[in-house]
């Protein structure tokens, strides 16, 4: 069985898997990390998002042997060392941007990769960056309000941090 | 569901690919993304006995000027082609079809060689390459390299003139030069789903009038269309300046042009629409396409 080493929400595992084990069956099945849900067969519904090398990927469509040598960000990882939620995390809870929740980690982690490219997105541009995750309860308003908000929290977090820098 | 077991392997150069292609046998299966494949797998419609991953091949990676065409590698990614600034500068229309492939997710993984790989008629992309008279470039164990011009590429339904040996390379994408304008057209029922119908158009243009069209649609049939009727029609046609309120009525000799798209075409009957329907779509979104290309 082929051997990998991956970095899963900063810990580095080595695993022997069998190559059809799917990212998300590693993440879940062999690691325990079941913040990371699966809510279709087919590709379409986004819930099981997780950043692969810093870019967005639906972790059921990657197997786990492609993922060998690479760094996973799961929605457990995105907490502070404190346990503090990351500013996207709070802006879904502020905004009731969920029901069931059962998309809510997918939608996070889009939220975030759009937010890498585009840290001030318009409502448009919140739509189109989440078309690849699917909400049943929603209604996808409070979560764009919740991008919103959350987009507007990470750039004055950005901003305090550029002043907190020491003058020489 | 869980696919059904396979081997894999995961060759470090092109060469080793092509021999591990080779020595696996006839239901072996290139993995590149594997935005189309694993769905398959997951599905249990495809069940290869092993799969050779070419998805970190660096011959295969990356999108190079070589003067009069474009070379992009099979497994560069629709998101590296969209942001490449040569593909943006030289080849517009297949950054304006790949951006509208799939959701944010898929275009992080899938590639630009695996959706013409996969000669899925509703994919975006097969349209664009019978469009500009791509050629492909096919790498194999036995058969060396040897280069297949877009219009023999696409044989029948998700099946590519690749033998089981062959790995895709590359595309080389023609540079048609100054004057040309482009356009993608994708008529669809939500933001990630595939095509119902699609056009892409390329136009030039000189002294106001169309000199010369590359058509192709996409969904129109088993494999991609090139829509030759339209092409011949608009030919040296005027392009008018619509008149502000002026409505649809007064003569419109692009729209009538555009009236031959459905030519020859065998559309599919599925869900989302009826051949009829498939073929009313081709007519308007050619109008479309071809009116937005002209005036870009
Ligand atoms: C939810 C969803 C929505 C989508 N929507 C669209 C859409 O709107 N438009 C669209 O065009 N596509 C769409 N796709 C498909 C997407 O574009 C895929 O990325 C693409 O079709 C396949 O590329 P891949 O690299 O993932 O190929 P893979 O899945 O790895 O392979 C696909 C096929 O091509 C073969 N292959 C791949 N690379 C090579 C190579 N180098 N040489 C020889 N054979 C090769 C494989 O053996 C396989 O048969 C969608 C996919 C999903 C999951
Ligand atoms: S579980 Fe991955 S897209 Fe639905
Ligand atoms: S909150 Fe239930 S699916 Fe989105």
């Amino acid at each position: 069985m082929p051997r990998i080493t991956v970095t899963v929400d900063g810990i580095q595992y080595e695993e022997e898997v069998e190559p059809r084990l799917l990212l998300v069956h590693f993440l879940r099945d062999r690691l325990g990390k079941t913040g990371t849900p699966i809510g279709c067969d087919t590709t379409n519904c986004g819930a099981c998002t997780v950043m692969l090398d810093g870019k967005s990927v639906k972790s059921c469509s990657v197997l786990a042997v492609q993922a060998d040598g690479c760094d996973v960000l799961t929605i457990e990882g995105l907490a502070g060392a404190d346990g503090q939620w990351h500013p996207m995390q709070t802006a879904f809870h502020e905004e009731h941007a969920l029901q069931c929740g059962f998309c809510t980690p997918g939608m996070i982690m889009s939220a975030i990769d759009l937010l890498a490219e585009n840290p001030d997105p318009s409502e448009e541009a919140i739509r189109e960056g989440l078309e690849g995750n699917l909400c049943r309860c929603t209604g996808y308003c409070n979560i764009v309000r919740a991008v919103r908000r959350g987009a507007q929290a990470m750039s004055g977090q950005s901003a305090a941090a550029n002043q907190e820098v020491p003058a020489s | 569901m869980i696919p059904a077991a396979f081997d894999y392997v995961r060759p470090q150069t092109l060469e080793e690919a092509a021999m591990a292609l080779a020595e696996a046998g006839e239901d072996a299966k290139v993995l590149a993304g594997g935005q189309s494949l694993l769905p398959l797998l997951r599905l249990r419609l495809s069940y290869p006995s092993s799969l050779v991953d070419v998805g970190r091949l660096s011959e295969l990676h990356g999108v190079r000027d070589e003067g009069d065409h474009v070379f992009i590698g099979a497994a560069t990614t629709h998101y590296d082609v969209v942001h490449s600034p040569v593909v943006q500068a030289e080849c517009p229309l297949v950054a304006m079809a790949t951006a509208t492939v799939a959701d944010p997710q898929v275009r992080h993984r899938g590639t630009f060689g695996g959706s013409l790989a996969h000669a899925d008629p509703a994919g975006d992309l097969p349209a664009v390459a019978v469009a500009l008279d791509c050629a492909f470039v096919a790498r194999s164990a036995s058969g060396g390299e040897r280069e297949i011009p877009a219009s023999e590429f696409f044989v029948d339904y998700l099946e590519p003139a690749l033998r089981a040996d062959e790995i895709l390379v590359g595309v080389k994408v023609p540079k048609l030069g100054p004057g040309w304008g482009y356009h993608y057209e994708k008529f669809h029922r939500t933001a990630q789903s595939w095509a119902i119908v699609g056009v892409a158009a390329a136009v030039r243009r000189s002294n106001g009038s169309i000199e010369e069209a590359r058509i192709g649609l996409t969904n129109m049939g088993p494999t991609p269309v090139r829509a030759s009727a339209v092409e011949e029609a608009l030919r040296g046609t005027p392009i008018t300046v619509p008149v502000p309120g002026g409505g649809n009525g007064g003569p419109d000799p692009i729209r009538d042009a555009c009236g031959e798209a459905a030519a020859g075409t065998s559309p599919p009957a599925d869900l989302h629409a009826q051949p009829d329907y498939r073929r009313h779509l081709a007519r308007v979104l050619t109008h479309r396409a071809v009116l937005s290309a002209a005036r870009a």
